[in-house]
């Protein structure tokens, strides 16, 4: 628990707090960038992304030795990384745009094959010479054990480099994000402002290869917005609490994970922002599974209570059991099926709610009023008192015509 | 094409055959369907799957791993549809956050418990080991009628070929359920057909697709298998039979021309080790994608109804 | 048990009528889309379903066909329950509510109407081509059979749709929105067919947008605004007074006085 506080608090040595900070600022990025994708419906597109960097990792490690070098450069890597992710997400517009298939036919297309070839390329370093030390399959799944100190200076900075990106873009990003088509009408350029959504998201990969691999930076740009939804409704506040849950998964997952050393960061950290999904996706007060479950439940109440009532009222036979049940749980009807005082009083409310309504919405011209008649709500709920009067005295009116 | 051959080659084009028709029949479907990446997503979840398995058996056997790979598809399927209904989360986002959690899990697990020791690990269930499925008692072509020497075919040859097999039965059985639900499932609904149960049917047979080949063949070639080739097929032709009919031209030869190249090819180009037959199939399969792209006679999106 | 006795105090829906509800709730969520709605539709006659926009029309149609599900209600076709008397029913979905971009040929689309009869696994012969090309022929689409079904305008594809419902030979249909964006040849065509279905004794419930066409059109209407407003035959019940309350304001009384002229 103690090496746990350490690390949380960046007193487990120089580099582990270097990754924590890393990792925070990159699931921050993450998770804010992620959202740009999320509220466009297009979560998925960071997988052919992230997949799409391997080939990329590849050529560049043979372009590296070719030239002399090591081949093991970070820095490289990760330019060739951005190089060929940037074509595979080229590739999926292209195919959505000029081809019949739908985006996610052109996302599994590109992961695959950009997959393909990476792995095709990776055979071919592991037969080099040099290839044998290269190391290139902690892209994979990301490795932060002997990373080195200019290694985790780099994440550092890239993860606050995206970060300030993202604090610069956000309002037409949130924008376009949430309307296109009114953000084109503002004068904004689109396609220039999807151009840099994708960029973020994958300058978010390609510094999030080292730390958790390509296959579970996914993880980091899908989760935190889809837990942000939970809680907010708003475009802007959804991009803001998915960048706050993805550092804190970051932060949190780093510490633990530098507790013990079979606990790789990556999967941790994905795991911590998973915990913070399901805890959202139970309990959220306003979309959780519990706050529909029991609003349902009071819905289909309401529904019967009133649908029983206006029987009553038309002295119409209830056949429905639950109708029932509810009617005499609240006391509104004896075990004979007649209306007891309460239940006789609430059907002559209803009835002429009913009557009111529907006089209202024969004479009232402003359908965006009578427009909420739903069958449920009160008409004291949507006219003043007067207006309530004025109705009555034509249903007077009607009524004896 | 003597003896070398049928020891060396024959099994694993055959075991990548099979293995991509028994994907790439339930692609079509999935890709109508908009639900392509369902096969991306089951094929993540493999991994914790067969880690799981281990970790109850305690045993590297190949029918536990694969009854862990199907129950983790199946599990993953029924997170994704309560992810998506209970939280209404669209269905790519679900998908990626059920196949990820449980992927980081996969991993997780698998470093927590003492399997380095045995072979298991992420890049099997990745890459798979096609070009080490050989059948080293051959002896030529006469093998093919030699009982004993047939006794030692690699077994992953006898059950890719018995799930193609399943899969190809089970998608001409129900053509016309599968056809009708994917094009018009309201009316579908209003024949009383079960829509719910067909597509979950569906499901089930791209995850026995996925599991029978992710051991043989790894995850990358069943992606790639489920979605390449049928995605190309639909590019050339306008009619459904057709379409399953070029998706299983385009996977068998991605098959074939992908297991040849990664053998011969880099000794072709002078080099001296061949390279991962798994990424080059997928390769191949995205190069027929992509040809039927430029190419293919019914590749432009026309006559999409205005709707009212 | 005292339930037991109201519940057998229950009339029984119209048996005679090919489509009876009583009580029919449906909500999507929290927002009801149709309250407590009843309605018994005749036989043999032409039945328009007709409301504002978001008024339920189609959600009823669903709902009948337990497309979605309902909240309370119960429902009857041909005084049975709709799970079986399924083969009499043919139902023709809004034309913006399937893939056009499907690879199939119209002809393969009317042999789905054939499923119910041929069911899922027997051949198809020589004989249910013929069928379905009559079918073809009958909506004027012969020449069509075996073009994609994404390279038909509009109205080729409402009509394809009503061929496949007619495949079904069918004694109740329900159609959803059939002349929405379709072009004027389309809908007279359609009509055609269905007053022939009139005909031959076959009743016709339609969802139905244009009130200016309802008088020419139907026999029977039913005004819905989430509620059932008025049922009845048409001469009858489409009136400025109940037109006036579906709307509520949205249609001016110039506009109303001028659609309901047999009430008036």
């Amino acid at each position: 628990m103690s090496a746990f506080l350490d690390a949380l608090f960046f007193q487990a040595g120089y580099n582990a707090a270097l990754v924590a900070v890393g990792a925070a600022l990159l699931g921050f990025a993450a998770g804010a960038g992620g959202s740009f994708l999320f509220l466009r419906n297009r979560a998925l597109v960071s997988d052919a992304v992230a997949h799409a960097t391997l080939p990329g990792v590849g050529l560049a490690f043979i372009v590296m030795v070719a030239l002399g070098g090591d081949g093991r450069a970070l820095i490289g890597l990760l330019a060739g990384s951005a190089i060929s992710a940037w074509i595979g997400l080229l590739a999926v517009e292209w195919m959505v745009r000029r081809t019949r298939l739908s985006e996610d036919a052109a996302i599994g297309a590109v992961l695959s094959t950009f997959f393909g070839l990476g792995v095709v390329l990776l055979t071919v370093i592991q037969g080099m010479s040099r290839g044998r030390q290269a190391g290139l399959e902690d892209f994979l799944l990301g490795s932060t054990a002997g990373m080195l100190l200019q290694d985790a200076l780099l994440i550092a900075g890239g993860g606050l480099l995206v970060v300030t990106a993202i604090w610069l873009l956000r309002r037409p990003m949130t924008l376009v994000a949430f309307d296109p088509a009114f953000a084109a009408a503002r004068g904004v350029d689109v396609r220039r402002i999807d151009l840099a959504m994708m960029a973020v998201v994958l300058a978010v990969t390609v510094v999030g290869l080292k730390l958790v691999g390509l296959i579970l930076i996914v993880a980091l740009l899908i989760i935190p917005p889809v837990t942000a939804r939970f809680w907010a409704d708003r475009a802007e506040r959804v991009v803001w609490i998915a960048g706050v849950i993805g550092g804190l998964s970051g932060w949190v997952g780093a510490a633990l994970s530098a507790t013990a050393p079979a606990l790789p960061t990556g999967p941790i950290i994905v795991l911590v922002a998973t915990g913070l999904f399901v805890v959202s996706l139970l309990f959220s007060p306003t979309r959780g599974v519990t706050a529909a479950m029991i609003a349902r439940r009071a819905f289909q109440t309401r529904v019967h209570r009133r649908q029983g009532l206006l029987a009553l009222a038309r002295n119409e036979p209830i056949h429905d059991r639950l109708t029932l049940r509810i009617l005499r749980a609240e006391g509104l009807l004896r075990g004979d099926g007649v209306a007891t005082e309460d239940g006789q009083a609430a059907c002559a409310r209803i009835a002429r709610d009913e009557r009111r309504w529907s006089v209202a919405r024969r004479l009232h011209k402003d359908t965006a009023l009578t427009g909420r008649y739903d069958g449920l709500t009160p008409i004291d709920d949507v006219f003043t008192a007067d207006e309530i009067t004025w109705i009555d005295t034509h249903m007077l009116a009607g009524g004896s015509a | 094409m003597g003896a070398e051959f049928v020891q060396f080659s024959l099994t694993p084009i055959l075991i990548g055959i099979f293995a991509a028709i028994a994907c790439a029949l339930p692609g079509n479907f999935l890709i109508l369907r908009r639900q392509a990446l369902i096969g991306d997503a089951i094929s993540h979840v493999v991994l914790p799957g067969i880690v799981v398995a281990f970790l109850i058996t305690g045993v590297v056997a190949t029918w536990p791993m694969l009854m862990g790979a199907a129950a983790a598809a199946l599990v993953a399927v029924f997170l994704i549809e309560v992810v998506r209904r209970m939280g209404k989360i669209e269905p790519g986002a679900a998908m990626g956050v059920v196949f990820t959690s449980l992927f980081a899990g996969g991993v997780l697990l698998l470093e927590q418990s003492d399997t380095s020791s045995v072979h298991l690990d992420v890049e099997h269930a990745l890459m798979g080991n096609l070009e080490q499925l050989i059948w080293l008692r051959a002896e030529g072509w006469g093998s093919l009628l030699d009982p004993v020497a047939l006794s030692y075919l690699p077994p992953e040859l006898l059950r890719m070929a018995v799930a193609a097999a399943l899969i190809g039965a089970l998608t001409w059985l129900f053509w016309r359920p599968l056809k009708l639900s994917s094009f018009d499932e309201g009316f579908a609904r209003a024949l009383g057909l079960p829509v719910r149960t067909i597509g979950l049917g569906l499901v089930t047979a791209a995850a026995v697709a996925a599991v029978a080949a992710f051991d043989a063949v790894g995850s990358i070639i069943v992606i790639a298998m489920f979605i390449c080739p049928p995605a190309a097929a639909r590019l050339i032709t306008n009619h459904l039979g057709r379409q399953v009919g070029w998706s299983l031209v385009f996977a068998v030869l991605s098959a074939i021309l992908g297991y040849v190249f990664a053998g011969y090819g880099p000794l072709w180009l002078g080099a001296s080790n061949s390279v991962s037959a798994a990424g080059m199939v997928a390769a191949v399969a995205g190069v027929i994608l992509l040809l039927a792209c430029l190419f293919g006679p019914a590749r432009h999106r026309v006559g999409v109804a205005a709707g009212s | 048990m005292a339930d037991l006795t109201l519940l057998q105090s229950a009339e029984p829906l119209d048996p005679a009528s090919p489509l009876a509800v009583r009580g029919l709730t449906v909500s999507y969520g929290e927002k009801p889309a149709l309250f407590s709605l009843d309605a018994t539709f005749p036989v043999g006659a032409m039945s328009a379903i007709v409301g504002p926009n978001g008024a339920g029309k189609s959600t009823f149609l669903k709902a009948v066909l337990g497309l979605i599900p309902r909240v309370s209600g119960d429902v009857s076709a041909f005084g049975r329950d709709v799970d079986r008397v399924r083969d009499r029913i043919a139902y023709v979905p809004q034309r913006a509510s399937v893939d056009w971009d499907f690879p199939t040929t119209a002809l393969d689309v009317v042999l789905m109407g054939l499923y119910g009869q041929v069911g899922l696994w027997r051949r198809i012969t020589g004989a249910h081509k013929t069928h379905a090309r009559a079918c073809l022929d009958r909506v004027g689409m012969a020449d069509f059979a075996d073009r994609q079904i994404g390279q038909l305008s509009g109205g080729q594809q409402q009509r394809v749709f009503l061929a496949r419902a007619l495949a079904q030979d069918a004694d109740l249909f329900l159609l959803d929105e059939p002349f929405a964006g379709v072009d004027a040849a389309t809908e007279a065509a359609i009509i055609e067919v269905l007053k022939s279905l009139k005909a031959e004794g076959r009743s016709v419930i339609a969802v139905h947008h244009d009130l200016s066409t309802v008088a020419d059109y139907f026999d029977h209407v039913m005004l819905v605004n989430l509620r059932r407003i008025a049922e009845g035959p048409v001469q009858t019940t489409f009136t400025a007074e109940t037109l006036a309350e579906a709307y509520g304001g949205r249609l001016g009384a110039v506009q109303i006085d001028a659609l309901s002229l047999q009430g008036a």
